[in-house]
């Protein structure tokens, strides 16, 4: 039994062709026997899920409404905490951190019966778009085991390609949704900035943030948002607006969206990927949508804008990795000793280089010049979209200049990493809300990915997008 | 941009981060890349634009203030349990001031 759809699950309860206890032992099951080949998981948490499971089944028992994802295996990404179950971060300095809490999304997933299954690995302190700069090893993609799955999500995008869940969390900070899942061929979503709270969501660059699914159709993605989103008083950056029903508005056929093509995002775009995507867009244009060309001319600069505010925002959150709370000290003779040691053993290399960046461009003198300046040219970012966003419903462009890249091929070479997220910045820059849908592969089969972005807080035309293009597939 | 080895060990002090040398010598060179490609942003005449510090939208001025209700807080033993040193209900940390 490997992770079938949110329907499929639902419609087997009822009919009692399986209980939510078997389905909890078949997901463990199966994540633990790929884990030696994928390494997509960091920990598995039967007991967990078999909690939640026999919650569903009584209900289910006693003909009661057991939850909107009852009995759907789901696996977390390792930033986001579990109370009582280790959350590294995919870092040595939280090897041992056994979290107090859970966080705000993990709760709504449970309240309404969602099983989990385990915390999936990624790159440390979700700085990455590999998966190589975990401290427990790289997450081999599961269409491709040469390859990278992305990152810096890579096991919570691996989780879901290779069966072994039916959804799962990750965030995304710069691209660490959409890439991964453009990657590994799955559906993943970065909604508007606000629409998840983020509250347990260990913090990387606060300003840009988010957490979103991952799952193997449009559907499932969109339960699972609408399970997660909304208002939370832990995180006052989460949005008060109401969450759509978007599984029944996503319905609605796509004739007559108004969709626009960034010229900018296919410059430098790979031939084969280049391919595949204008077929999905001529596939948008059958489905009766009127395409346009549009520009959204900042996005040369959006790659430097996001490493100085990123790098900012990550100095500071990261600084109270200092050896007194986190379970990691290097015992030293002196407080400041033991803060420089501490974190000069607890953290990787590129943990650190985006430490020293932020800490240069906020240092006395760099200030205006560096940060100051990102800050308006994210303004400028905004803009860009907003203004292209009164001639157009949606925007449409590749997630990723290139399909998987293979293990060790970038991992020296810091910039030409970074340039991987150049088409998925502006999203987390701008706050709109963005997802990948797979829309083909290349000749040597690795997936690509179709970026669709909306308006702020309209998940629904960019689900209603996203689905007519899937079904019509 | 170049960033010599002196202003990469500046920079990991005020960050708290001990770097070996070899460390050094490779944060000095990756650094001095990014910072390079980083100064495209002068290109941009940005006099007249505010700066952004954070996606707004559109809510009552107070809508993030809540109700001031009691909650319970996590309890000393579960704030203290990832504490690598306590002692008395405090973290324990190297001595700071000298008696």
């Amino acid at each position: 039994m490997t992770a079938q759809a949110i329907s499929e699950i639902q419609a087997g309860l009822r009919a009692k062709k399986f209980s939510a206890k078997e389905l909890a032992q078949a997901a463990v099951a199966d994540a633990e026997r790929q884990n030696s080949k994928t390494n997509a998981f960091l920990m598995f948490s039967p007991e967990r899920a078999l909690l939640t499971a026999a919650r569903v089944d009584e209900a289910i028992a006693n003909n009661q409404f057991a939850g909107a994802l009852a009995g759907v295996p789901v696996a977390v990404k390792d930033v986001i905490v579990t109370k009582g179950l280790r959350t590294t971060c995919g870092s040595r300095m939280l090897e041992k951190y056994i979290p107090p809490y859970d966080a705000t999304a993990v709760i709504r997933l449970e309240e309404e019966g969602a099983l989990i299954v385990g915390k999936c690995n990624c790159d440390e302190f979700a700085m990455g778009s590999s998966n190589e700069n975990s401290a427990f090893g790289p997450v081999q993609n599961p269409k491709a085991l040469d390859r990278v799955p992305g990152g810096s999500s890579g096991g919570s995008a691996a989780a879901v390609a290779q069966g072994s869940v039916t959804a799962s969390l990750g965030s995304d900070t710069g691209g660490s949704i959409r890439q991964p899942a453009s990657f590994c061929g799955v559906v993943g979503v970065t909604p508007t900035y606000g629409r998840v709270s983020r509250y347990g969501l260990v913090a990387f660059a606060s300003s840009l943030d988010h957490i979103g699914p991952f799952a193997h159709n449009v559907s499932d993605a969109a339960a699972v948002l609408r399970v997660i989103a909304g208002r939370d008083e832990q995180d006052s950056t989460s949005a008060f607006a109401p969450v759509d029903d978007y599984q029944s508005m996503m319905r609605e056929p796509a004739r007559g969206l108004k969709v626009g093509l960034p010229r900018e995002y296919f410059d430098g775009l790979g031939q084969e990927t280049g391919d595949v995507i204008h077929a999905a867009v001529r596939q948008l244009e059958k489905l009766g949508c009127e395409v346009r060309e549009i520009s959204l001319p900042h996005t040369r600069y959006a790659l430097s804008c996001y490493y100085i505010i990123a790098t900012a925002e990550a100095s500071s959150n990261l600084a109270r990795y200092d050896g007194v709370r986190y379970t990691r000290r290097e015992d030293s003779e002196t407080l400041a000793d033991m803060y420089r040691n501490t974190r000069g053993c607890g953290f990787g290399a590129e943990v650190k280089r985006r430490i020293m960046l932020g800490t240069y461009v906020l240092s006395a003198g760099y200030y205006d010049a560096f940060y100051l300046k990102a800050q308006k040219v994210r303004n400028l970012i905004a803009r860009d979209f907003h203004e292209v966003f009164r001639e157009v419903d949606a925007i449409v462009a590749p997630v990723s200049p290139f399909p998987a890249f293979k293990i060790g091929e970038k991992i020296d070479d810091p910039l030409a990493m970074y340039l991987s997220d150049v088409y998925t910045l502006t999203g987390d820059l701008s706050g709109v809300p963005c997802m990948s849908v797979p829309c083909g592969e290349t000749k040597e089969g690795l997936p690509v990915g179709l970026q669709i972005f909306a308006r702020h807080f309209d998940e629904a035309t960019m689900f209603r997008l996203a689905y007519n293009y899937e079904q019509a597939r | 941009m170049k960033l010599t080895d002196e202003e990469v060990r500046y920079v990991a002090d005020l960050a708290n981060l001990r770097l070996s040398t070899e460390e050094v010598t490779r944060m000095s060179h990756d650094l001095g890349e990014i910072l390079t490609h980083i100064e495209q942003l002068n290109e941009l005449d940005t006099a007249q634009v505010e700066p952004m510090a954070q996606v707004l939208y559109d809510a009552d001025e107070t809508a993030t203030l809540r109700e001031d209700v009691p909650h319970t807080p996590l309890t000393n033993e579960d704030a203290l349990a990832n504490a690598p040193a306590r002692g008395n209900g405090y973290y324990k940390v190297p001595k700071v001031i000298e008696r």
